[in-house]
């Protein structure tokens, strides 16, 4: 099932650190799963509970963070292994914008994907949204994809940049996969002028 | 103007250029493993879709499955449900896949190459992010989702656009000791953990010649750890002669076009790259990292940075850091008491990491505070390495000798480490509870390892080797 992205508003969670990693989002024994859900409740397991499984004092046990559809976050957020099952529990915890100074490459696109806008901005206007929202937990955004748009509680506006495709994806809830097979005919010709030389393994 | 080696792979694999949009890309070969695939496979199944190439499709069990005895059933059946799922997708779909009990079951990084499936100028896609390592091969390789999975399994395409290309020109030469895993944690000590975001990494210079395709590997297989697309290394006579003859390459009249082909795989000389680096290569020595991401990064002679030598914008994640890993600014690395071993994972458990570290502890024991393993990257390699007798000079010196897997590099199997353990790992991640929850992670060279084990501590290997000579 495709998500429809459209505009949020809300206050954000304030996520103080560099370079998440995936392993922290979604630590590897909740990867043994074959679904694609039941990952919104384990997310950053290791800062969130402690070895009994009782909440620690983490920013994501705390209200009103919890209940925030917009993470805000620093530099490099999903750094490290593919894994989708870190979006897959970052939407099922509520979120559907990060913001962030940048993201890992695998991420951002596995994001996109899964009906999350990254919203990059510089470092200097994520620490303006971080200083906002650590005054006041309740302050909330405006982000309009629609106007590539980030309005914050005092008023202040950021436009931030997407690509157009990543843009109609996320508001059109775009299959690509079905987008790709209506070249079909031109992968089929590719493949009789393309040579693959290894010689393939029999199953 | 003249054309990188990315370039050229690229505009050779482009089915269609489409308006506004990543282009359609052809992959040449596509890499499955138990832990990124079901959900794509059951998306497949959902919407009634098939597998366009499952002849262009490998698939294999690393991640989850145990390195002791595999007839032992598994304790987690959790992880049993999961290599079972693969299993059963892969006899629907058609797919090979060398399971539990395969001879050429490995960790799908190692697997590949040495079976000859990985060749250069092909595109390689795999949901795992090491995928970068068959850059080695002059192959344009890199790691995806499992929305991609589903992507290539449906498709044999996937919808891309064109990175960046980043030059990194390792010049000099390798003084002793030093390891392609010194060059690789080096230079992402010296550049930092997400320098390459968006780039694909071409990396040539005069040490290139010096380096087998092993070393090649090791290093691709980090170009994630410095973000990284992909990693590149023109192919040339020591990548053919390693292919030549693999299982699954080419043979007679398709080697020789195969290589007539490979041989213009090179980035041309007036090519321009869109950034470029270098590393003096003379300069480095062995590397450990102290922190809890590759960029956080020294010299075994080195010290944890102090205060003052760490920029005011990164002194939170410092703090951060130095916290999960109990240690203090300025702390001396050698002589710091490890209490796990760990030789394995895609970056170092090739045959030549098994031969480099044995010749280290070869009638030596290890120390007895230290639980030290060897967990080759694939059963190959460990068939090799029994046949040159490596595995009597592991298990003598108090190593642990086990089947092929990911293991310790990820703890997702029974090898974990323990909350507060500190290991001395040969693999290519020192995040927070990589190798298990609360575990910490000094990342090195397979020799750098082997060291640590025999002394119980952090140790410059240089030592040993020169001892040995002498
Ligand atoms: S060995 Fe480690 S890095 Fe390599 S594929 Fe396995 S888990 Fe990933």
């Amino acid at each position: 099932m495709r998500e429809y992205f459209e505009k949020v508003h809300s206050h954000a969670a304030p996520l103080d650190a560099e370079s998440v990693d995936t392993d922290t989002i979604v630590p590897k024994q909740f990867l043994k799963w074959v679904t694609r859900t039941g990952y919104g409740d384990i997310i950053f397991y290791d800062w969130r509970y402690d070895q009994e499984g009782r909440e620690k004092d983490f920013i994501l046990n705390q209200s009103p963070a919890r209940d925030a559809e917009i993470l805000l976050t620093k530099k490099n957020f999903g750094s490290g292994s593919s894994r989708e099952h870190a979006p897959w529990g970052l939407k099922e915890f509520g979120f559907s914008v990060i913001i962030a100074p940048s993201f890992a490459e695998i991420f951002y696109q596995n994001s996109i994907k899964n009906g999350i806008l990254p919203v990059t901005l510089s470092e200097k206007e994520v620490d303006h949204l971080f200083s906002l929202t650590v005054a006041d937990p309740h302050a909330e955004l405006t982000v309009d994809l629609d106007l590539n748009m980030v309005k914050a509680s005092d008023g202040t506006i950021y436009y931030f940049e997407i690509d157009r495709f990543f843009k109609d994806m996320l508001l059109h809830g775009l299959d690509d996969i079905g987008l790709s097979l209506q070249h079909e005919a031109d992968i089929t010709q590719f493949e009789t002028e393309h040579r693959v030389y290894y010689q393939p393994p029999s199953s | 103007m003249g054309r990188t080696l990315y370039e050229k792979i690229w505009e050779k694999h482009v089915v269609k250029h489409l308006e506004d949009q990543p282009s359609l890309l052809y992959i040449d070969l596509h890499l499955v493993h138990e832990v990124t695939s079901p959900q794509a496979f059951e998306g497949l199944r959902l919407k009634n879709r098939t597998v366009r190439r499952p002849d262009r499709t490998l698939a294999t069990m690393d991640h989850n499955v145990p390195t002791t005895d595999r007839n032992e059933p598994l304790q987690d059946m959790v992880s049993q449900k999961q290599i079972d799922t693969l299993e059963k997708n892969c006899e629907e779909f058609s797919i090979p896949v060398f399971d539990l009990f395969h001879a050429d079951q490995g960790i799908v990084h190692v697997i590949a190459p040495e079976n000859g499936l990985t060749l250069p100028g092909q595109t390689i896609v795999c949901g795992d992010s090491h995928t970068s390592t068959h850059g080695a091969f002059g192959a344009l390789a890199f790691g995806i989702g499992t929305s991609e999975v589903e992507h290539v399994l449906t498709t044999q395409c996937l919808k891309q656009y064109k990175s960046k290309t980043l030059a990194v020109n390792f010049n000099g030469s390798r003084p002793f000791g030093v390891e392609a895993k010194d060059i690789i944690l080096g230079l992402i000590g010296k550049y930092g953990h997400d320098f390459a975001t968006g780039y694909v990494i071409e990396f040539r210079g005069p040490v290139q010649e010096e380096l087998t395709m092993e070393e090649r590997m090791t290093i691709c297989n980090m170009t994630i750890e410095m973000g990284g697309r992909a990693g590149l290394f023109a192919p040339d006579d020591v990548t053919f002669d390693y292919v030549q003859g693999k299982k699954y390459a080419p043979s007679g009249q398709a080697w020789e076009d195969a290589v007539q082909e490979w041989r213009t795989l090179y980035t041309d000389d007036d090519a321009v790259f869109d950034q470029e680096i270098s590393l003096n290569v003379s300069e480095l020595e062995p590397q450990v990292s102290w922190g809890t991401n590759p960029g956080m990064t020294t010299g075994i002679s080195g010290h944890v940075p102090k205060e003052e030598e760490v920029e005011a914008a990164d002194r939170n994640s410092f703090h951060k850091a130095l916290e999960y890993m109990e240690l203090k600014p300025g702390h001396r690395l050698q002589g710091t008491p490890v209490d796990v071993v760990f030789i394995g994972s895609c970056t170092n458990a090739r045959i030549e990491d098994l031969r480099k570290a044995a010749a280290v502890v070869k009638g030596k024991k290890t120390d007895s505070r230290v639980h030290a393993m060897v967990v080759p990257g694939s059963m190959q390699v460990k068939k090799q390495a029994e046949e040159e007798g490596l595995d009597d000079i592991f298990l003598q010196s108090g190593f642990e000798w086990r089947n092929a897997g990911c293991s310790m590099c990820l703890g997702m199997n029974p090898d974990a480490l323990k909350p507060g353990q500190r290991c001395a790992s040969t693999s290519n991640r020192n995040f927070e509870g990589r190798q298990g929850s609360g575990g910490r992670t000094h990342l090195m060279s397979p020799e750098m390892a082997a060291a640590a084990a025999l002394t119980g501590e952090i140790t410059d290997v240089r030592r040993m080797l020169k001892e040995d000579a002498g």
